[in-house]
């Protein structure tokens, strides 16, 4: 099996344990756009506190394990800016009308069997498939 | 201790999305790009995330959170068109960028300019929604 399916499964698994823990200790679903996004819209703002807590764990975490191992990551991001600019905003607004993204809709979904769950994921799958397709494939732009 | 457990989970989360490799948007847009070099990693994330989830659920279904209080009250199964059009919107920028809202902030702080102005349209996105929202249904509900 390759390396990278292994860290995969690794790194899942600390994905999965993050999100039982936040489940069992506080009765909360780890969904990262809806935490962030209750930041934003203000409509989480009484539980403000510990959502910021949440967020500064996901983005300082990966930089204490870069510093602490000395290694480099890259996230291959296109230098298309209007292709950044648009999935950004496509996301946002997505994943806020949706009500969940791949960590909500897709792993705490998912694992409760959740109608709901299922039929987002498989949509945003598709739409992201498609997505590639057209502008990779047909017309080459990212 | 809420803040302590939030802090916790986020890290948690924020480790093994930079382990997964799910912050590297060509291991994402390798498994959406069936067409081209196609890359099952994301499968075996998404496997390993569910399993402790697994459990988790099931231990929801006696007691009470930690910190007390009562787990979360779910929505029941309905599919509506926000679910649908909402999944469609986030899946197009998901593929076109091959970031979504966790890895967008795990990849901050090695992210350069470009992952900035991610975050930052994805937070414009975040505060659009609303209005976006309650535009589609009165679009749903005239059609």
């Amino acid at each position: 099996m390759p390396m990278d399916w292994i860290w995969g499964l690794i790194g899942g698994l600390l994905i999965g344990t993050g999100g039982a823990v936040l489940l069992l200790g506080n009765g909360r679903v780890m969904g990262a756009s809806g935490i962030l996004g209750g930041l934003v819209d203000r409509s989480g703002w009484g539980t403000a506190a510990e959502r910021a807590a949440f967020v500064i764990g996901v983005i300082a975490t990966p930089l204490l394990m870069l510093q602490i191992l000395g290694l480099e990551a890259d996230t291959h991001l296109t230098s298309n800016w209007f292709a950044v600019i648009a999935a950004g905003l496509l996301v946002g607004a997505g994943t806020r009308i949706a009500n969940g993204c791949t960590s909500g809709h897709g792993v705490c979904g998912i694992s409760r069997f959740s109608l709901r769950g299922i039929v987002a994921t498989v949509f945003y799958i598709l739409a992201g498939g498609l997505t590639l397709v057209l502008f990779r494939h047909i017309l080459g732009v990212i | 201790m809420r803040i302590l457990i939030s802090l916790l989970s986020g890290s948690l989360f924020g480790a093994g999305l930079l382990l997964s490799g799910m912050t590297d948007t060509t291991k994402v847009q390798g498994w959406l790009d069936v067409f081209g070099a196609w890359d099952p990693t994301l499968a075996f994330v998404m496997g390993g995330a569910i399993l402790p989830m697994l459990v988790a659920w099931q231990l929801t279904t006696r007691g009470a959170p930690l910190t007390g209080g009562a787990f979360p009250d779910l929505p029941r199964p309905e599919l509506d068109h926000r679910l649908i059009t909402g999944s469609v919107l986030f899946g197009m920028g998901w593929g076109l960028a091959g970031l979504c809202p966790g890895p967008a902030m795990a990849s901050l702080t090695f992210g350069g300019t470009g992952g900035l102005i991610f975050l930052l349209s994805m937070l414009a996105g975040m505060s659009f929604a609303p209005k976006l929202g309650s535009q589609l249904d009165r679009l749903a509900a005239a059609t």
